[in-house]
């Protein structure tokens, strides 16, 4: 600015004069634009975040906690096989979830985007995928165990046409049906970026790929797929996180028999245990952390949106 | 919520103690009989401007007492009904946010200490020398073992005013006036077992393999897994009221065993959740409260809350007074407490198939049938109904364990909190993960 102000032209000078009073504003106003959403973030996210780093490192006992700095909370956690065998189970259920709901989300965002050529039929079937997210996830989830039950409208069905003679106990209660229900709520997280994603697709990319003799599956994982990946990485950060901070499907779809981290937390917290519980969500923050960051090293969604 | 408070108003002369301790007595009466005249003017007025706020768990939260309340002592009852982890939360986390709490005598043990509340004169308590014993001496009868766990008369008193340390025997202050407490047990469904259930270890009989549920509230739980494995000879306990970590250890690896091997079909921690398992015949055998059971058999499914050979499970609740309640506030609790065991609240939670602290009063606004039918353990000579009018069990039904002795005097342990709280916790979720 003062080189402006040195400049021999008077009529620069005269208008670096009259810019002088609002100079100040254009310094400040991105600053300025940028600040509700970072006192947003530094209240809702950052202040909770660190409180809950914060009590992490404190002590308790049945009904209080004591402001101090101890590791026993984190020792306690990492050293018991406890902790492990569930983060293993609920990295199995994220697993399990994340490539059903990728091959269903695949398919489905496939069949829409290239093989409905109207544009009013591809909104009405998008929009049909939506409907189950009409209702409350709970109520979705629920409305599966009279359908799975041992005496449930499933294995009574089998059962009366004669498939099987006893009912399948593994329907309900179990893995399965943990699974099942993930699926069921969150193939849509993945059915949509995908989709936005295969929307994008130039079609004279998969005109050239024909026109060059590449075959239907060739394009499909030659073209499609690669420029597919950001859809797939934005579903998949959806599911996986989605999952390993779920407690409630668990504790249902299992009858309260699985554990997953967030019921773990979740006990934890009805025990009063808080200090014991920030432990566990700090090192469960880190490790879905690590995860995104790993999907993200493997597939640069800004480059590719 | 509190703006409502008014200032005591003693512009009359007469301090407004003085005068309660007056109306006091009349009023236990003359609230049983439900008229509710002759309080003095400016009193009446003031007292209609208390909301007094409980919280509690949810089976003694009862609008209907809120109602009665309102129209027996003019002031306003606000509750809220939470389960019984987030009850002791909010008790020691947010004492300011209630002022009447309805809490487990196991929860007592919790949240007194943390100097949260303040002991109750009974000297105020008009109705004090008619409490069922068990809350003041642990004794049903003279001559009756005080049974294990966290006995509500080891946690009823405080050795002061101020004191938050549990007296060993009664004292003038006592932490919570019992309002509500039963004796639970197994509950079955005679048509699928198939047979007599007997004994607690029968929760545990591979006949029943993915077809038995246990209740997932740790502290709970482990009580009944323990007299599970009492009753299985495999475990031999100093208290299950409070376990040795050996003792919880045991205990837990033959539940760990049962689990692995595929006994339990589910664990359940809401009522819902366990009259569901019941009566979609997913489970056949479980923990279970009693009105879960009538909630069952409402449904028309066969259920029964069936008597064990090693006793009953005993649990109970009372009410206290938050530390922060102090003037005409603190009145209106004591007058709220004094007419919670006048009769009608009692009669209605016995009905309900639970146990009031003071029965002779309940006994007065019973029906002789519904006292023998409840209480005695004899066959309905009517049918039987709910508080709210509906037919619970027809003309010639007996209730399952029949009388109230012959329920309360076979009760083996009550609800617990351990002094290895943490460790029977963590060796919990262990199991609940295994």
């Amino acid at each position: 600015m003062t080189l402006t102000a040195e400049t021999p032209r008077p009529t620069v000078t005269a208008a670096a004069g009259r810019a002088r009073r609002p100079r100040l504003l254009p310094r400040v106003a991105p600053y300025l634009q940028a600040a509700p959403l970072t006192v947003a973030l530094l209240l809702f996210l950052l202040v909770p975040i660190l409180t809950i780093v914060a009590v992490s490192f404190w002590d308790y006992d049945s009904v209080r906690i004591y402001p101090d700095f101890v590791l026993t909370n984190y020792t306690e956690l990492l050293t018991s096989p406890v902790t492990w065998k569930t983060y293993l189970n609920t990295l199995k259920y994220a697993a399990l979830t994340w490539a059903i709901t990728l091959g269903i989300g695949f398919t489905v965002a496939y069949f829409l985007a290239f093989h409905i050529r109207s544009t009013t039929w591809q909104m009405v079937l998008f929009l049909l995928c939506t409907i189950p997210f009409w209702t409350s996830n709970i109520i979705r989830m629920i409305s599966w165990i009279p359908f799975l039950g041992r005496n449930g409208l499933l294995n009574s069905g089998l059962i009366s046409a004669g498939i099987i003679d006893q009912p399948l106990e593994f329907l309900l209660f179990s893995d399965f049906s943990v699974v099942l229900a993930f699926v069921h709520l969150y193939a849509l997280f993945m059915v949509v970026p995908i989709f936005n994603s295969m929307m994008r697709i130039d079609r004279a990319l998969i005109e050239a790929a024909r026109d060059g003799g590449a075959s239907a599956a060739q394009t499909l994982w030659n073209v499609i797929l690669p420029l597919t990946k950001p859809g797939i990485a934005i579903g998949s950060i959806f599911v996986v996180t989605l999952v390993m901070g779920d407690f409630i499907t668990v504790r249902l779809m299992s009858g309260g028999q699985s554990a997953s981290i967030g019921l773990m937390i979740a006990n934890e917290i009805s025990l009063l245990q808080y200090p014991a519980a920030a432990a566990n969500a700090v090192v469960l923050l880190a490790v879905v952390l690590i995860m995104v960051v790993a999907m993200l090293r493997v597939v640069d969604i800004r480059k590719e949106l | 919520m509190t703006d409502t408070r008014t200032p005591s108003n003693l512009s009359t002369g007469v301090s407004r103690r003085t005068l309660l301790k007056g109306t006091a007595a009349v009023a236990g009466a003359a609230i049983g009989s439900g008229a509710i005249t002759g309080f003095p003017t400016i009193w009446a007025q003031n007292i209609k401007n208390v909301t007094l706020r409980q919280f509690g768990t949810g089976v003694s939260n009862l609008n209907a007492v809120a109602d009665k309340v309102k129209e027996d002592l003019g002031f306003t009852l606000q509750m809220t009904a939470l389960d019984s982890d987030a009850v002791t939360q909010r008790a020691v986390t947010q004492p300011k946010s209630y002022d009447i709490a309805d809490i487990e005598y196991w929860i007592c043990k919790k949240v007194f200490p943390a100097g949260v509340m303040q002991p109750m004169d009974v000297s105020k308590i008009k109705n004090f020398d008619k409490i069922v014993p068990i809350f003041v001496t642990g004794k049903l009868t003279p001559d009756s073992a005080i049974a294990q766990g966290t006995a509500p008369h080891t946690v009823g008193f405080v050795e002061g005013k101020d004191s938050t340390k549990f007296a060993k025997s009664p004292t003038q202050w006592m932490t919570l006036i019992p309002t509500i407490y039963n004796a639970d047990t197994l509950g079955i469904r005679p048509d699928l077992v198939g047979r007599p259930i007997s004994s607690w270890k029968d929760l545990l009989d591979p006949a029943f393999k993915g077809k038995a549920s246990l209740l997932n509230i740790p502290s709970i739980g482990i009580m009944d897994a323990a007299m599970v494995c009492e009753a299985m000879g495999e475990v031999k306990y100093g208290d299950k009221g409070n376990m040795t970590k050996e003792e919880i250890d045991k205990t837990l690896k033959i539940m760990t065993e049962a689990k692995k091997a595929g006994q339990f079909r589910a664990f359940w921690k809401t009522f819902d959740e366990s009259v569901n398992l019941m009566s979609s015949g997913e489970v056949i055998i479980q923990s279970m409260w009693s009105p879960a059971v009538a909630a069952v058999r409402a449904k028309g499914i066969q259920c029964v809350y069936q008597p064990l050979k090693e006793g009953y499970r005993a649990w109970g609740g009372g009410l206290g007074i938050a530390k922060h309640l102090s003037g005409l506030e603190l009145e209106a609790a004591y007058e709220y407490i004094n007419w919670y065991l006048s009769g009608w609240v009692g009669a209605y939670l016995n009905r309900q198939g639970y146990y009031s602290a003071v029965l002779d009063t309940a006994k007065q606004h019973m029906t002789p049938e519904e006292w023998a039918f409840w209480m005695e353990g004899q066959p309905a000579k009517t049918d039987i109904l709910s508080p709210e009018g509906k037919v619970m069990e027809k003309a010639g039904a007996v209730r399952d364990g029949g009388s109230f002795q012959d329920r309360m005097g076979r009760v083996a342990c009550w609800n617990a909190v351990m002094d290895e709280d943490r460790y029977m916790v963590r060796k919990w979720n262990e199991f609940i993960a295994a």
